[in-house]
């Protein structure tokens, strides 16, 4: 019995430890003042303010999508072409695709930097921004679809062909549905990879381009007043990504549950 | 059989696949299928059968060598221009796709030259896609073909794998390939299932009268099937043949192991269509030359029991095993060990007979290289075999061993052993053996009961008295037949090899 009351009251802790911040974050983005601690009054005016920083998360958003997207493409074609690829060739380029992955991401940032200064491109630019983000996604798409390549019958690319289909044919016709699961969570990986980069963003963004990770930096850091004066707006925002992606998490698993409840019927 | 008459659809010409690790699956292949046919490649895991088949295919391209269909060559043609398809052996169904799409898959791909007559009464050929309607007639029509009607909507996860396998089949026969390749299509299915479907596509290749070129390692399979076999081993094709020329005249004692049970044993002519093996000389219908070494077959089935002095061969019984429809008996003669089937039970330790007839006796020459005996190590260490005592050296046994004072012999790792008695493997080369008039001199005495000349050299053989044990040997000296000699073999030259590991 107390070793049930202690099991539960640790779970607990960890839990408290998880959530609390987030839910004081929440609780004092409906204050009416400033600072965190001191209540004054209930109110929706940090809300009303997010149209202020709208240009900031539309840049954080399209950054995610459209990099991600590129990193997918690129990732998957890749994780196809180094599953096929055979003998000691394949095997560097298979291990020399992982290591962006362990790689740390200053050295990612500062290799890029070097790499556009080499070639004499500005090192600080919106092309920039996107080659960064797509380096620093692209092998984690690698790394979500090459198990399922893994998992998939080798023979149904040769039955494809079998059948009449030429390799591009049977590449998108049978192995890419094969495959699909694993391309999403690669997709969902870089998106969710790319909104929270800070480090390469900071680097290679062009002066005065923030996406949420910079701007919320500079208004923590209070570089400007004009920042100082949008850190509550923040705990808006948090509180609205926070309730999305809650949402998201419960559909899906109420869908999944759906999907699981279907097949056990049958 | 009607076949003979029918063109050969697919030819294969000295056909070579070599891996890039330098492996040889499949070597020096020349093969033709006539139109029409239900060729089965059959043979152990690793003999190259599903390499072939994948160069048929065209998922495998052939190192050196020639592929024709219908006097095309197709060597170099991928695998989605042939009018060739595929029954896998995992059936390699599109999990995302249902019943129908699966089967429609290759027809959706097709593309036909459909001729038109405009205003004018010219024709226009145009290279249309088949429409909706005649997609769904022909599935339609592989499904009945399968006996699956009303599965279309099913998804291939919820198929049982008997169903899977009938969706595999449809999906490949729907495409009215010329030629239709199966890739041990029956091995993951139970025993009875097994058995039904190789009658039902037996029945199908009746119907469709496509090629069929089948892939399995199960003997059964093959003969129940096939018009033709192609015995495989090692990437090299053993023999060629209908079910029964295989089964009855196996070409080699590889077919004839691998095709049902047999009994091998070596044996010499002893005669015009006289073979001598267990200690017999048995009428056979096969011609070879006089004291050739052979390897004879005879099926267990074609053995017949009999009570003791009533048959050719006498014998013991030593083992008896019920295997539903016979008994299956092991007899011992002297040291030989005959397997024999029959409906009646002998007790084991019964003194029986055999016969056997002189059809159901197969001869195959043998590849001879060298002599071959058991024998067993002496006190002194010297070894017997032969009917005769040899030096010879003991410590090739053990790597790395020495003879100590008292003769026992000392291990690498220092270990302490006895050979007295041990049963040995005895081999001696051709070239190895002398003999001389001086019957004192040898280790066994015989006579000369053959002399072959070869060339630059003759080839002899001396039988000994006893158990006519015979000593094959090429020597440049000219000796004539029936002269006594004894046999001598340098200590050096007798290979040695533990029939079993002795127990410390």
């Amino acid at each position: 019995m107390i070793k049930k009351f202690f099991a539960r009251g640790w779970v607990f802790l960890v839990l408290a430890f998880i959530y609390i911040p987030i839910f004081i974050l929440i609780v004092y983005s409906f204050n009416n003042g400033k600072t965190i601690g001191v209540w004054e009054q209930f109110s929706f005016k940090w809300y009303g303010k997010l149209g202020e920083i709208k240009d900031v998360v539309l840049n954080t958003v399209l950054l995610a999508v459209i990099s991600a997207t590129i990193a997918t493409i690129l990732g998957t074609l890749g994780a196809i072409g180094l599953y096929y690829s055979k003998g000691k060739f394949g095997k560097v380029v298979n291990g020399a695709s992982q290591i962006p992955v362990v790689n740390s991401e200053v050295v990612t940032a500062c290799a890029l930097v070097m790499l556009f200064m080499i070639i004499g491109a500005e090192h600080r630019s919106l092309f920039g921004l996107y080659v960064g983000h797509i380096v620093l996604t692209a092998p984690f798409v690698v790394l979500s679809v090459i198990p399922k390549l893994k998992q998939m019958d080798s023979s149904l690319y040769e039955a494809a062909l079998d059948l009449g289909a030429t390799p591009t044919q049977a590449l998108f016709k049978v192995v890419l549905p094969e495959i699909l699961p694993g391309v999403f969570t690669g997709f969902m990986l870089a998106v969710t990879l790319s909104l929270d980069d800070y480090i390469i963003t900071a680097t290679l963004a062009p002066l005065g381009y923030d996406t949420i990770s910079t701007a919320v930096y500079k208004a923590i850091a209070l570089t400007t007043e004009k920042a100082s004066e949008q850190v509550p707006i923040y705990r808006a925002l948090t509180t609205v990504i926070f309730i999305i992606t809650l949402s998201v998490v419960v559909i899906s698993n109420v869908r999944a549950q759906k999907i699981a409840k279907r097949k056990g019927v049958k | 059989m009607a076949n003979e008459k029918k063109e050969k659809i697919i030819e294969l010409i000295g056909i070579k696949r070599e891996f890039e690790d330098g492996t040889v699956a499949v070597d020096n292949v020349d093969l033709y299928v006539r139109k029409g046919e239900f060729i089965t490649f059959l043979g152990p895991s690793g003999c190259g059968k599903t390499t072939t088949l994948r160069m048929i295919a065209g998922f495998d391209k052939p190192t050196e060598g020639k592929i024709l269909l219908n006097g095309e060559d197709i060597s170099n043609l991928p695998p989605n221009m042939r009018p060739i398809n595929t029954v896998f052996q995992r059936y390699a169904l599109f999990p995302h796709l249902n019943v129908y799409d699966n089967i429609a898959f290759g027809l959706k791909l097709k593309k036909q030259k459909v001729t038109y007559q405009d205003e004018n009464g010219n024709e226009i050929v145009k290279i249309e896609k088949l429409s909706k309607g005649e997609i769904a007639q022909k599935v339609e029509k592989a499904l009945k073909m399968v006996d699956l009607e009303g599965f279309e909507k099913r998804s291939v996860a919820t198929l049982s794998g008997g169903q899977q396998q009938r969706v595999a089949i449809a999906r490949a026969i729907v495409n009215e390939p010329k030629i239709l390749l199966l890739d041990e299509p029956l091995g993951a299915l139970d025993l009875k299932m097994r058995k039904d479907m190789q009658l039902e596509l037996k029945e199908m290749h009746r119907k469709l009268g496509i090629t069929f070129i089948y892939v399995t390692h199960d003997q059964e399979e093959a003969l129940t099937m096939s018009d033709t076999i192609v015995v495989m081993k090692d990437g090299v094709i053993q023999q060629i043949g209908t079910p029964t020329d295989i089964y009855n005249e196996p070409k080699n004692s590889f077919v004839a192991d691998f095709i049902g049970e047999s009994n091998i044993f070596s044996g010499t002519m002893v005669g015009d269509k006289k073979v001598r093996f267990i200690g017999y000389n048995f009428d056979c219908v096969d011609e070879f030359e006089k004291n050739e070494k052979v390897d004879v077959v005879v099926r267990p089935e074609d053995i017949f029991l009999m009570d003791a002095d009533k048959g050719q061969v006498k014998g013991k019984i030593i083992s008896s095993i019920f295997k539903g429809v016979h008994y299956e008996m092991v007899m011992l003669v002297g040291k030989t060990e005959v397997v024999i089937q029959d409906t009646v039970e002998r007790k084991v330790g019964e003194e029986v007979s055999i016969i056997i007839k002189p059809n159901d006796i197969h001869i195959m020459s043998k590849e001879f290289t060298s002599n071959k005996y058991l024998g067993y190590i002496t006190k002194k260490n010297t070894v017997v075999f032969g009917d005769g005592e040899f030096e010879c050296d003991v410590t090739q046994l053990y790597p790395n061993s020495f003879l100590d004072d008292e003769g026992y012999l000392i291990t690498a790792e220092g270990e302490k052993i006895d050979l007295t008695d041990v049963d040995v493997n005895v081999e001696v080369g051709l070239k190895d053996i002398e003999i001389s008039d001086d019957q004192e001199k040898g280790g066994a005495i015989g006579n000369i009961i053959s002399i072959i000349y070869k060339g630059d050299h003759y080839q002899l053989i001396v039988r000994t008295d006893e158990n006519e044990e015979d000593y094959v040997f090429d020597t440049e000296y000219t000796w004539n037949v029936n002269d006594r000699v004894s046999i001598i073999i340098p200590k050096e030259k007798i290979k040695l090899t533990l029939k079993q590991e002795i127990k410390k």
